[in-house]
């Protein structure tokens, strides 16, 4: 059975999303939609990582609950760097290269809940199954977040 | 210390709802016809002209008198529907201000850092050179405008037309994004299109009525003077009022839940859970004509009133009566206003209201109505013409076909329309001008440098000189003095054309006088641009097919034909005879529709639909795809989501939650208002409302100067102590520094609530939040004199309330 390595595979992968979700956010912050969603949804993310523990428990595997976090200290530089290019059209396309980052992070994940779904269908893991199937839900709207915030600003990015 | 003096205020002053004309459930809301005019002007001595108010959302039919070429008074239409006669303070007083000494007659074109006076031809001509040199250089993405909810429907046409086909940028919104967005938001999502189910009248015919987040008694005062004669009447309908302030509605409710700021989605999938888990919903309503109930009882599962009460801060028995109420009422009438719709979650909030219609199976049936409110007299027009973040005739931008018999109407090729996204909302068009992508700004009859949240980052945007700023204004506002370009315009009684009040009324609004000095109607002004700018069709015709008002209403009928906001029943000649018509006006209903989805006929289905929905979280948008999966036979769509707390909570160093709103006296940045004597003395100046325990334990007193600060900024007025909700502040929006004698700046002295506003928005709605936010409070000064707010109103002192 590698259910557990799965489990412990995605709670790394859900943790790495939720502090870009973090860091891409702070860069952002003179995006105020960027800044406040991306918060909202690394919540969601790390929500996850806590409702995989008791299976992680179950199948004698150890998972690191929480974010790795950026120290404040880091915060503060990247907030204060957001406010000096906040006038300028370049963070146009850095937030392209950052939401395509993000998008990448999120696919991963999803595709982690995929294989962790099948392996609980596979073994009639039911608990496990019900946990999956809200998780991923969950994840997938980081996904389409991802690709409509882009969308978003893709034209203006790219045309001005 | 006396606070108030009500015998020396005007009568309507001092009772801003006159006297009461009782009726019963079912029966006729009596007549009563108000009047102001000028002293010693007698009513047979003037002539009148029709119109309906443009101070506040209600759509109150008015009639001008004219003498001598002035305005001298108005009267309440007594054959209206929305308003029997009556009119509220602002109409009583506000048209004072048209004939302000200080209009601007003139266009202002910046020279050497300075505005200075011009003709017409320079001021156009710089404009259009900017524009096409900018065209040339950087396409059509560079392009913004922000207009309004003041204008009329013609006005509002013509610049959708010019802006989305004629420059093709899709950076075109009204500050209608500040006050309804939310409300057209949630009515796509719920409905599958903008428009009010409800209608007034249904306060004739309801047994319960609900206000969430709605001081009607100050935003609507004639809707509160019907709802009023109602609860004086024989069988009185019960009253819930959501709000953390004690306003008059509040006073008179049967529950008033003064949740925590923050938290009126908890208190409403609570509700939710109650008519559920007591099976107080039409099942066979629910599986005939909605989608999604799995979704909605999964989302409220946990959802009791013992888990909201700790998080709304309120009883939760009062929340299990307040379900009671209605989940077991025969006729439930609702309305809703920025309570929710600047408050954090404001869209899945309000979304949960359309969702009780939907569970009770309660619309389309006299009584049984559903507002979800404007907040500006013209709002409605602003959604439907595309103004506003949305294309014209509530067609989506992800349906091609939309898209295509847009272009048709226009005799434009598609790819001319951008559609490629969401309509930038406001927001992302003031971010654009920081960025620097945007560098022409059009602000149309809006002042964003008082009304937008965080203006201190939004005077620096507007004083960039990467953006070149136009503002076409009536006054010389606190936004105007940041413009490259100042037009002066022409407002209401000045010029002719419709608008239409939130529960779909259409008005005609005569030319009573004409505009002050060289003033041109809004619609005017677009045209002269479009024709400079040489705008073409796709066969090289002009693209602008109209030069007055009548032709561009007409125009507007053929963009409206066949969608639910279908106008073309409707002429100004009917209008004239008949008083006010609703929308759908057309063959199938001559006469206009008193209530929407009377037989479940909503129009959601994929090919109808004016959105495919957003994610209520983050507001990404629904997939076509998706869409046709959830909702294939176009029903009502239960939508849901959960609580999540506010993203700036209070804390130990600011303890407070900011709210800012409206008093019944003053409409937006007071430009017109503060120039009626009689509502410029009601609430001349700012205050601070305090909770009587939080000025208790911060040793405060009524009038103490107070300094209220965000992490955005800091304000100072006299604090005004009230039976508001602990933890609560509320400072009115309306003060800024065009009067302050501060060259329209806040310099040591600021007062506007939006110093201290974060910048943070719904993510369906794109609504900011100016109900959110947490703020510090200290006392600078002792008083000299209470503070100047009103104490008739939410605003009263504690102890005026407790008496």
């Amino acid at each position: 059975m590698k259910l557990g390595v799965a489990i412990e595979q995605l709670a790394a992968a859900e943790r790495e999303l939720a502090d870009e979700l973090s860091a891409i956010g702070e860069r952002h912050r003179t995006e105020h939609d960027v800044y406040h969603v991306t918060r909202t949804l690394a919540k969601m993310e790390l929500g996850h990582i806590d409702a995989l523990a008791p299976h992680a428990a179950r199948f004698d595997v150890e998972i690191e609950r929480g974010s790795n976090g950026g120290s404040s200290l880091l915060d503060t530089v990247r907030e204060k760097s957001a406010e000096l290019v906040g006038r300028r059209p370049e963070p146009g396309l850095l937030l392209l290269r950052d939401l395509r980052r993000l998008h990448t992070l999120a696919a991963g994940v999803s595709i982690d809940w995929t294989a962790l779904g099948q392996g609980a269908q596979a073994a009639t893991d039911t608990d496990l199954l019900a946990a999956v199937t809200t998780c991923h839900g969950e994840t997938l709207r980081t996904l389409k977040w991802t690709t409509a915030r882009l969308k978003e600003a893709a034209p203006q990015a790219l045309t001005t | 210390m006396a606070i108030g003096d009500a015998h020396r205020r005007p009568e309507r002053i001092a009772d801003p709802w006159g006297a009461r004309t009782p009726y019963s459930r079912d029966g006729e809301w009596p007549v009563r016809v108000d009047q102001q005019l000028a002293s010693g002007v007698e009513p047979d001595a003037v002539g009148w002209f029709r119109s309906a108010s443009i101070l506040h959302s209600n759509g109150d039919e008015i009639d001008i008198a004219v003498r001598d070429g002035r305005i001298v008074g108005v009267r309440g239409d007594r054959e209206s529907r929305v308003n029997k006669g009556r009119l509220g303070p602002k109409d009583l007083f506000g048209w004072q201000a048209n004939s302000s000494p200080d209009r601007l007659t003139r266009p202002l074109v910046r020279v050497d850092g300075e505005l200075r006076e011009t003709d017409w031809e320079t001021a156009m001509e710089r404009l259009v050179a900017r524009s096409k040199g900018l065209l040339e250089e950087s396409g059509p993405g560079a392009f913004g405008f922000y207009t309004s909810g003041q204008l009329f429907l013609e006005d509002y046409y013509t610049l959708s037309v010019m802006a989305r086909a004629g420059i093709g940028t899709n950076h075109l919104d009204g500050n209608t994004r500040l006050c309804t967005a939310t409300a057209g938001e949630s009515l796509k999502e719920s409905f599958g299109c903008d428009g009010q189910p409800g209608s007034h009248s249904d306060v004739d015919h309801t047994d319960t009525i609900c206000c969430y987040g709605h001081n009607v008694a100050e935003t609507q005062t004639v809707l509160w003077m019907r709802m009023l004669d109602r609860l004086h009447g024989p069988d009185r309908p019960g009253l819930l009022v959501v709000d953390p302030r004690p306003t008059p509605v509040a006073r008179e409710a049967d529950i008033h839940l003064a949740v925590r700021s923050g938290t009126n989605l908890a208190l409403l999938n609570a509700l939710v859970h109650e008519l559920i888990a007591h099976d107080w919903i039409d099942r066979d309503y629910v599986e005939a004509h909605a989608v999604g109930l799995e979704e909605i009882e999964a989302t409220v599962e946990g959802c009791t009133p013992g888990w909201a009460a700790p998080i709304c801060g309120v009883d939760a028995r009062d929340i299990e009566a307040a379900a009671e109420l209605i989940g077991t009422t025969e006729r439930l009438f609702s309305t809703v206003l920025q309570g929710v719709y600047q408050s954090h979650q404001a869209t899945a909030a309000a979304c949960q209201v359309n969702n009780i219609h939907i569970l009770r199976g309660m619309l389309g049936r006299p009584g049984c109505g559903l507002l979800q409110m404007n907040g500006q007299p013209t709002a409605q027009n602003t959604r439907e013409t595309g103004a506003n973040g949305d294309l014209p005739g509530f067609r989506n931008w992800a349906n091609d076909a939309h898209v295509e018999e847009l272009a048709r109407v226009w005799n434009v090729e598609p790819a001319q329309i951008p559609h490629y996204g969401p309509p930038t909302h406001a927001m992302q068009i003031f971010r654009y001008c920081e960025q620097g992508s945007i560098r022409f700004l059009w602000i149309s009859a809006t002042n964003p440098a008082v009304s937008l949240p965080e203006l201190e980052r939004i005077r620096g945007i507007l004083a960039d000189e990467r953006v070149f700023v136009v503002v076409q204004d009536v006054f010389m506002t606190e936004t105007a003095a940041f413009a490259d370009v100042v037009l002066p315009a022409a407002t209401w009684g000045e010029k002719l054309g419709t608008f239409t009040n939130a529960d779909r009324t259409v008005h005609l609004s005569e030319k009573a006088v004409d505009p002050p000095g060289e003033a041109r109607p809004d619609m005017d002004i677009f045209r002269d641009y479009a024709d400079r700018m040489g705008f073409k069709d796709k066969d090289g015709a002009p693209l602008l097919k109209w030069s007055d008002p009548e032709g561009a209403f007409e125009a507007w009928k053929e963009c409206s034909r066949g969608r639910l906001c279908d106008y073309t029943g409707i002429t100004y000649e009917r209008l004239r005879q008949k008083h006010d018509i609703q929308w759908p006006c057309n063959d199938e209903h001559p006469d206009g529709t008193e209530r929407l989805y009377a037989g479940a006929d909503f129009w959601a289905s994929p090919e109808a639909c004016e959105t495919y929905g957003r994610d209520l979280l983050t507001g990404a948008p629904l997939e076509p795809v998706e869409y046709r999966a959830l909702n294939p036979d176009g029903k009502a769509l239960l939508k849901a989501a959960d609580y999540v707390p506010p993203d700036e909570l209070p804390g130990e160093e600011r303890p407070f939650t900011l709210n800012t709103g409206r008093t019944v006296f003053h409409f937006h940045t007071r430009t017109k208002t503060a120039r009626a004597p009689e509502l410029q003395a009601a609430a001349p100046g700012p205050w601070v409302e305090l909770s009587t325990s939080d000025a208790g334990s911060l040793g405060i007193s009524e009038g103490d100067i107070v300094e209220v600060s965000s992490p955005r900024g800091s304000i100072q007025a006299p604090a005004r102590i009230t039976g508001i909700r602990e933890g609560n502040v509320f400072v009115p929006f309306h003060y800024g520094y065009w009067d302050t004698g501060g060259g329209r700046a806040p310099g040591d002295q600021p007062r506007a609530a939006n110093e201290l506003t974060i910048s943070d928005w719904d993510p369906a709605s794109k609504q900011p939040l100016f109900k959110a936010g947490a703020v510090a409070v200290r006392r600078l000064a002792p008083a000299d004199e209470p503070a100047p707010a009103p104490t008739n109103t939410a605003s009263a002192p504690a102890e005026e309330v407790a008496r």
